[in-house]
């Protein structure tokens, strides 16, 4: 991440100084930081309600239910994480809110699950092999239906937006499922340095 | 399926709540203790999607995925990949609101008959921003060593791109 940021930043100021655009580089500095504080507060209120109901269904013993139907799945890509973690149905529920397009309820639920690996993980600033995992199954961005872009497909008066769902769903499952294994192939060939 | 997105929230909602209500759980107690981790988890987010929005803002303003998009047009061109979806493919990691523009822009200017527009849209749909989704949910909870997470994502979004492209090469 170090070399990440570093060269994000050396690379866009060089390019901008070519291009003749540094007073834009400069004004996405501010910009940014702006946009960043809004994103984090415009979380706040969903954040709120589903922590809340997320504790509900925690004591209610429903996290628990759910982990232990998908356990046959999870026992193999999860196999460092306890059996009975909560990090387990926590996965499970942000993984099919994603699946259903509800991103508000699905950021939350992940940062759950985020915090109940934490829990498990033994260096507490460098990322367990299960976050990695959980993280390859998110960033992949598994979607039964892309709403969003259907709703611009309607917006331009396209004729038959439903069949971009099908391309869509063979698209992000190929995604979905090369991330799980490169995931697992990492998890066993990643040397630290 | 329409059905199925628009019940899926409720549905849940409704299953939690009854579920607490048979096990006699206090409902609204659980429900504030849980919500009171809402603002600090937001809080705690926030250097971290400073470090990497305002380095992405940046890229993005320095004009140089333009530049990548123009040395990269004429190869991809032999895959039946039209010029205008380059930088969705180049800013879809990155950014998410950034794709979505784009894409808008394209289904705007081309039309829904053009191919651009179809492929532009399974690439958008099919996606999500991993620069976005790691900084939020390895910042939750302060980790910075990300090991492997990024390049496994990056791949993956790359598989998603030839994968995008050989299914819209099939089907439209």
């Amino acid at each position: 991440m170090n070399y990440i940021f570093y060269f994000l930043i050396v690379i866009s100021i060089i390019a901008g100084a070519i291009n003749g655009r540094l007073s834009d580089v400069v004004n996405a500095i501010l910009s940014g930081a702006e946009l960043s504080v809004k994103v984090a507060f415009s979380l706040i209120g969903i954040m709120a309600f589903w922590l809340g109901i997320m504790k509900i269904a925690e004591k209610s013993g429903f996290i628990a239910l759910i982990a232990k139907i998908i356990k046959p799945i999870t026992r193999k890509l999860f196999n460092e994480i306890p059996e009975d973690s909560p990090a387990i149905g926590d996965i499970a529920m942000s993984i099919s809110a994603n699946a259903f397009g509800l991103t508000n309820a699905a950021t939350p639920i992940g940062i759950k699950a985020m915090e109940e690996l934490q829990k498990e993980n033994k260096d507490k600033t460098t990322a367990s092999n299960a976050m990695c995992m959980f993280l390859a199954m998110n960033t992949a961005g598994f979607q039964l239906i892309p709403a969003t872009v259907i709703a611009v497909l309607v917006g331009i008066g396209y004729k038959n937006p439903t069949e971009i769902i099908a391309p869509t769903l063979v698209v992000t499952t190929i995604a979905f499922l090369s991330a799980i294994a490169l995931a697992k192939l990492f998890q066993h060939c990643w040397r630290e340095k | 399926m329409q059905i199925i997105s628009l019940w899926a929230l409720p549905a849940i909602l409704l299953l939690i709540l009854t579920m607490g209500l048979f096990k006699r759980i206090p409902l609204y107690e659980t429900f504030t203790e849980g919500a009171k981790d809402g603002f600090k988890v937001a809080v705690n987010i926030i250097p971290y999607l400073v470090a990497i929005i305002v380095a992405i803002s940046m890229f993005r303003a320095s004009g140089i995925i333009e530049l990548i998009g123009n040395i990269l047009s004429p190869q991809l061109c032999r895959f039946n990949i039209p010029a205008d979806t380059i930088p969705i493919m180049l800013v879809r990691s990155l950014s998410g609101s950034a794709a979505l523009g784009i894409f808008s822009d394209i289904a705007n200017n081309l039309g829904s008959d053009d191919y651009a527009t179809k492929l532009s849209a399974v690439m958008v749909g099919s996606s999500e921003t991993t620069f976005y989704v790691l900084a939020v949910y390895f910042g939750a909870v302060g980790i910075s060593k990300l090991r492997y997470a990024l390049i496994v994502g990056l791949i993956a979004d790359f598989i998603g791109i030839v994968a995008a492209v050989w299914v819209c090469n099939m089907m439209f």
